[in-house]
């Protein structure tokens, strides 16, 4: 365990403990502070920096600071800036003595030095004191016009940081208004990024609760400001760029010549040195070509050399955080990376996280023509020194094997592992040589004549044990020594301390049982004795069972325990295709290190400035209210548990509803009925104003295109709506609703949660043109509640949609 | 956007600490130092430069033995924040000209002020030296560069090289020579570091040149700077797999798979004449950074022999020659070879008048090493080392053995024969004719023959 906190203030041991020197610096900076005296500067210069130097190393000097601030009258800007340094560091924590430091920031405010302007004005925000705050916004708004671009860049940042402390304060002053018109017209590109940035901030927090607000943040990934910015990318520093490029990746242009504009606009953008200004680009290059198949693939084509140049330049540091991003396309796309296999290959003195990334990657481009030198090159892993590769490269000459390729060769070499006699070589190639069997049954043979050889006793980690007790039980009539080997392992039943081996051990000593019953009958007798007495609850209650059993009736008995197999013939995939999705939409961030959706790892404030629009890719953006997030979280434990099932659904949103074409089959079979509910619906007197509103009861609409209009549009209506009893009372699963809601020509696109919360998406077109209504519903079962959102190609039918949604859901269980 | 950032020493002290937005606590650099020391997970001891602990994300790179950290609770880019914290480091030796704990102690105010304008409230301003002289005002306390090891890879050619300055490359951006002139020069290194695996019959596996066209201008005036390459230099493999070697390596154009170019570098001109035009910036940075995976001749070649001496011994042979010409010698090189686990003692026998060699059994990782100061192009150097091991041998001991691994540093020799053809400077007057060093360096990066 590493050693307990220790408590922040307390200086290390190594540090003097302070108290003594800051007083004596509490003395001298008092006999300065009035003084004339030739040299001053230079002897309070010498001050100031002990009293940094302290504050960096922990021991607290905020006594001092009435005299700081009264030596702060200097022209001396060096000294000037270790004051406003000190002062911004203990402003939070002594609000009053805070105050004595408004005035002279203030007059450095007016200065006629445009560098010292900027240097109050930075100072002036980074007080971080909510009662000053008056004093800020008059110097801001005199910020924003200096003539001076320093002081404009800096100023600009202030309103951020103004926001923070008040953000009643800041939009009362109109700041963003303020800030979007130097955004549009700011001859510096600094101060154009740093609008950028705060806009995107304070639009971001205030959009959950200001439809105007909403419609600004809308407004920055707008054409016109798009291409303003995209005229001036050239102007703007390698990290302004970044910002510009990720807001850029949020905009989706209405057709394709505009986005082959914009690819070619950026093209060069691939060749530069800084890889957050390549991974920017790339990542709006996949963005923009989502729904272009073709044009996807050759992204991919074009972006592969300058990503393997970016792994292989630059410190170790960062060429991981590239190779992570190189991980998560080679897995998205393998075969497009199948020649590229020799890139990916480990160099020996690579740090762990990158090899594991490099091994994960070559299981993944393994195919038929290149197998054979990958598992060439990963045997060579297998031999290494270094143990934690060695496991890992066994592993996935195994993964590659469960793929077909070449299974022939590779069980042979699996069983040359065995060979090396290695302790943690034979635990992992067991552990695999048991999954193969699993899947290719035919290979029995060979391995099992291998795996007789094996002692026991050579076997210690629990997993490899496991398999290898299933592997004697499965095999028991192939394997002469099954019985006996078994025997001795029962016979140190004391000893075992993994429950799973002692578990497996009932299973094996079964089926052995059953197959060879004289030779067995004794040691299946001590292990149901010695499992009858274990302390572990889970083999007490095997034993139990198979006690129970075998004196019910032994055919029965040995039906349960050895029933006819099928071979696996897909092992579960670890991670469902809803969360790589989101994890690619949030490419060029930490969920692609992580390996995890942005809403596992930070909490929601963070979330929602950063993310800013990505509603569907991202379904509980922060700024929701509270039910979205219990929500969410209820949609994750769903797609696990259907993750495990064998077919899965490869749907690009939450779970694409498999079943959805056959139920709409069903439905369109009692089409009589369907029109007489379409007119019923318009003319039902609770309903639309425009009765006019058709839907197509056959209206087709992929998820790629569900999922980037859902982006791009703006939400239309969003309100409540209400369940009857009867509804709530069918609604176990999301199913009910969305066959209810087909009947209405409502189409489900992807539904997901467990009760009481629902997420279900739909959409629905017009009969007489391809115009969509999308739309996200939120149920709530126990409190019979709804929650609609609606975004339309068409703003102008929202409203009839929303009541034909509205009065087709309150329908819901009445029929 | 960023919250915090500081640097600490490899004991863990702070030796800047800035905060920016406040949002996390102050706490931070304990926690970081403690989960990076005491890193485990998967097995492994060595942390990522990137994690996570209670929803705050920690960067890290590590810098001549300092820790450079940034923390933030949002999900940034880790390239930009990674990235980043490598250029705050490189303006900081900019101006300290030495970059280590003494210098930025020495100096921390200054720091201070760097970050000050580096970053505001999270959001990164600017990381250009040449912006950054205007608004910095300390004057940077150099320290004595004698005995200080120097950092990057501009430090290779202060040894062993006589011809080149080497104290210059150490000195501030902003600080004057005595008598209050500047020397008017400029630097070019070409660094190639290769990564090359041989199988154990001798024929290269995979073979890759990372190189970098480095630059650091001590220029007054910012003249324009035109940079010519070779002319037969051509870029991409076309369609080509790129491990489909066509034709020899020995002669004709030079074929890089890909490259990239600091955003001060025009290419108007590139695709006719393979000039690159540039104003450079002042400080240090990478004009061109490309990657090369066409056939070159390995500068050296390994032969390892093991036999068994009965049931108890092993004979462990190394052979290296240096396939360079004789103008050119290649120094600290470092062999090193696992031996089997169970290896209690070795003895080394090194060739007759060999030296400046060292050899070493390195016990608790069971490695031999072996150290020359120096190879000349074209020699030999051999190595025998008698194993002597503490039980039986089961099987095949090659399998526990090896692969050979070697480092090593060629001045002025680079094998992707890439070459600066000339370094033009927009002259100024008649009399103005700036110093101008183009220095080649060769490096290992990875360089394995199996066995």
């Amino acid at each position: 365990m590493a050693p307990q906190a220790q408590s922040q203030r307390s200086p290390s041991p190594s540090q003097p403990s302070g108290k003594g020197e800051v007083s004596d610096l509490k003395m001298q900076l008092r006999q300065l502070a009035g003084s004339r005296a030739p040299g001053t500067d230079d002897s309070k210069r010498d001050l100031f920096k002990k009293v940094i130097s302290y504050m960096t190393i922990g021991i607290d000097v905020s006594s001092v600071f009435s005299e700081m601030v009264m030596c702060s009258a200097t022209s001396d800007i060096v000294l000037k800036k270790m004051c406003y340094l000190y002062v911004g560091n203990y402003a939070k924590y002594n609000p009053d003595l805070a105050l004595l430091t408004i005035n002279f920031l203030q007059r450095d405010c007016k200065d006629e030095d445009p560098m010292i302007r900027g240097l109050a004005l930075r100072s002036l925000g980074s007080l971080r004191v909510p009662n000053l705050v008056e004093y800020l916004v008059g110097t801001l708004g005199a910020g924003l016009k200096d003539g001076n671009s320093y002081v404009r860049m800096v100023a600009a940042v202030g309103v951020l940081k103004l926001y923070h402390i008040s953000a009643s304060t800041c939009l009362d002053a109109d700041f963003p208004a303020l800030l979007k018109h130097l955004l549009l017209n700011d001859p510096d590109a600094q101060v154009v990024a740093n609008c950028l940035s705060a806009l995107q901030e304070i639009w971001g927090v205030e959009a959950s609760s200001s439809e105007e607000a909403a419609r600004e943040k809308e407004a920055l990934i707008s054409k016109p400001i798009i291409y303003y910015l995209l005229n001036r990318i050239k102007e703007f520093s390698e990290w302004a760029q970044c910002t510009v490029l990720e807001l850029v990746s949020k905009y989706a242009p209405p057709d394709s010549n505009e986005i082959f504009d914009i690819m070619n606009l950026l093209e060069d953008r691939l060749q530069h040195a800084n890889g957050a200004v390549v991974l920017a680009t790339i990542k709006l290059f996949l963005q923009l070509t989502l729904s272009m198949t073709d044009v996807h693939q050759q992204v991919y084509e074009r972006i592969k050399a300058p990503l393997l140049t970016l792994v292989s330049s630059g410190s170790p540091e960062q060429s991981y955080a590239v190779l992570s991003h190189l991980h998560l396309l080679v897995m998205r796309a393998p075969m497009l990376f199948a020649s590229d296999y020799k890139h990916l290959y480990c160099q020996y003195n690579e740090p762990f996280y990158v090899k594991k990334l490099k091994l994960e990657m070559l299981t993944a481009v393994a195919n038929e023509s290149n197998t054979y030198e990958i598992v060439t090159e990963l045997c060579e892993y297998a031999a290494n020194v270094d143990i934690p590769i060695a496991r890992e490269s066994i592993r996935a000459v195994g993964k590659i094997a469960l793929e077909q390729y070449d299974v022939n060769a590779i069980v042979d070499r699996l069983l040359q592992f065995l060979e090396m006699e290695k302790d943690y070589v034979t635990a992992e190639t067991l552990v695999l040589v048991k999954d193969l069997l699993r899947k290719y049954p035919q290979w029995s043979h060979d391995c099992i004549a291998v795996i007789g050889n094996i002692s026991s006793n050579n076997v210690q980690e629990p997993k490899a044990k496991a398999a290898l007790i299933w592997m004697l039980g499965e095999y028991a009539q192939d394997m002469q020594d099954a019985p006996y080997a078994l025997e001795g392992l029962i016979d140190d039943w004391e000893d075992e301390t993994s429950p799973e081996v002692r578990l497996h051990l009932l299973t094996a000593v079964m089926k052995c049982f059953f197959r060879r019953p004289p030779e067995t009958q004794k040691a299946l007798g001590s292990a149901l004795a010695a499992g009858l007495t274990d302390m572990h609850q889970d083999v007490h209650d095997r034993a139990l069972f198979y006690y129970r059993l075998l004196q019910h009736n032994i055919s029965v008995a040995n039906s349960v325990v050895n029933p006819t197999k099928q071979a696996v013939s897909v092992f579960a995939d670890t991670q469902s295709s809803e969360i790589k999705d989101r994890i690619f939409d949030e490419f060029n961030s930490l969920s692609v290190l992580y390996q995890k959706p942005c809403y596992m790892f930070t909490d929601k404030e963070h979330q929602g400035s950063f993310a800013f629009s990505e509603e569907l890719g991202n379904l509980s953006i922060g700024v929701d209210d509270q039910r979205v997030e219990a929500n969410d979280e209820d949609l994750l434990l769903s797609t696990r548990k259907e993750d495990s099932l064998p077919q899965q659904t490869q749907g690009a949103l939450v779970s694409l509803d498999q079943n959805e074409p056959a139920a709409a089959h069903a439905q369109q079979t009692n089409s009589v009925i369907d029109d007489l509910f379409g007119l019923g619906l318009s003319s039902s007197p609770s309903s639309s104003p425009s009765p006019l509103l058709k839907l197509n009861a056959k209206a087709v609409l992929d998820p790629t295109t569900f999922q980037q209009k859902w982006r791009q549009l703006p939400v239309s209506t969003s309100q409540e709506g209400s369940i009857s009893p009867q509804g709530v009372a069918t609604m176990t699963t999301p199913q009910a609703l969305v066959r209810h809601m087909q009947v209405h020509y409502i189409h489900c696109i992807a539904s997901g949660g467990q009760a009481p919360n629902f997420k279900l998406f739909f959409f629905a077109q017009k009969t007489d043109e391809p115009s969509n209504f999308l739309v996200e519903c939120i149920v709530n079962t126990s409190t019979s509640k709804a929650h609609i959102k609606i975004k339309a190609d068409d703003e102008s039918a929202s409203q009839a949609f929303s009541a034909l949604f509205q009065s087709a859901l309150s329908k819901f269980g009445m029929a | 956007m960023i919250s915090q950032f500081f640097v600490l020493s490899q004991r863990g002290d702070n030796i800047v600490f800035r905060d920016y937005r406040g949002d996390v606590q102050k706490g931070s650099a304990e926690i970081f130092f403690r989960k990076v020391k005491f890193w485990k997970e998967d097995g492994e001891t060595e942390a990522p430069p990137v994690f996570n602990v209670d929803g705050v994300n920690y960067f890290h790179v590590k810098v001549v033995g300092l820790l450079f950290v940034a923390t933030t609770r949002a999900n940034v880019s880790p390239s930009l924040v990674l990235e980043l914290l490598q250029r705050i480091a490189r303006v900081t030796k900019d101006y300290l000209g030495i970059l280590n704990e003494d210098s930025i102690r020495k100096n921390f105010v200054l720091v201070y002020e760097l970050l000050d304008e580096v970053i505001d409230f999270g959001y990164v301003q600017t990381t250009s030296t040449e912006v950054l002289k205007s608004c910095v005002f300390n004057e940077p306390i150099m320290i004595d560069a004698a005995h200080m090891p120097p950092l990057g890879p501009a430090a290779l050619f202060m040894q062993g090289n006589k011809r080149m300055p080497g104290t210059a490359v150490t000195k501030s951006v902003v600080a004057n020579e005595p008598g209050g002139r500047r020397r008017e020069e400029i630097f070019v290194d070409i660094i190639e570091k290769i990564s090359l695996t041989f199988s154990s019959s001798g024929y290269i596996l995979t073979s890759e040149i990372d190189g970098t066209i480095q630059m650091k201008s001590y220029l007054s005036g910012n003249p324009e700077i035109r940079l010519a390459l070779n002319e037969d230099l051509n870029i991409g493999r076309g369609g080509r797999s790129v491990y489909d070697y066509g034709g020899s390596g020995g002669s004709g154009a030079v074929i890089l798979d890909d490259c990239n170019f600091h955003e001060s570098v025009h290419l108007d001109s590139f695709d006719v004449d393979r000039t690159l035009n540039l104003v450079p910036p002042d400080g240090e940075f990478p004009v061109m950074n490309y990657r090369m995976t066409q056939e070159f001749k390995p500068p050296f070649r390994i032969n390892t022999l093991i036999e068994e001496a009965g049931s108890l011994k092993a004979e462990v042979i190394l052979k290296i020659r240096a396939e360079f010409p004789q103008n050119i010698t290649a120094n600290t090189v470092v062999v090193q070879m696992p031996v089997p686990k169970y290896t209690s003692r070795v003895s080394f026998e090194l060739e007759s008048g060999a030296v400046g060699q060292v050899t070493d059994f390195k016990e608790p990782n069971k490695k031999i090493e072996w150290g020359l100061k120096k190879i000349v192009g074209g020699s030999e150097h051999t190595l025998r080392a008698k194993l002597t091991f503490a039980h039986e041998s089961h099987g095949n001991i090659t399998k526990e053995a090896g692969p050979v691994s070697m480092t090593f540093t060629i001045p002025m020799y680079n094998c992707s024969r890439l070459q600066v053809k000339y370094l033009q400077i927009a002259k100024k007057s008649k009399t103005y004719n700036p110093y101008r060093w183009v220095r080649y360096v060769t490096q290992a990066n990875s360089y394995v023959a199996r066995i």
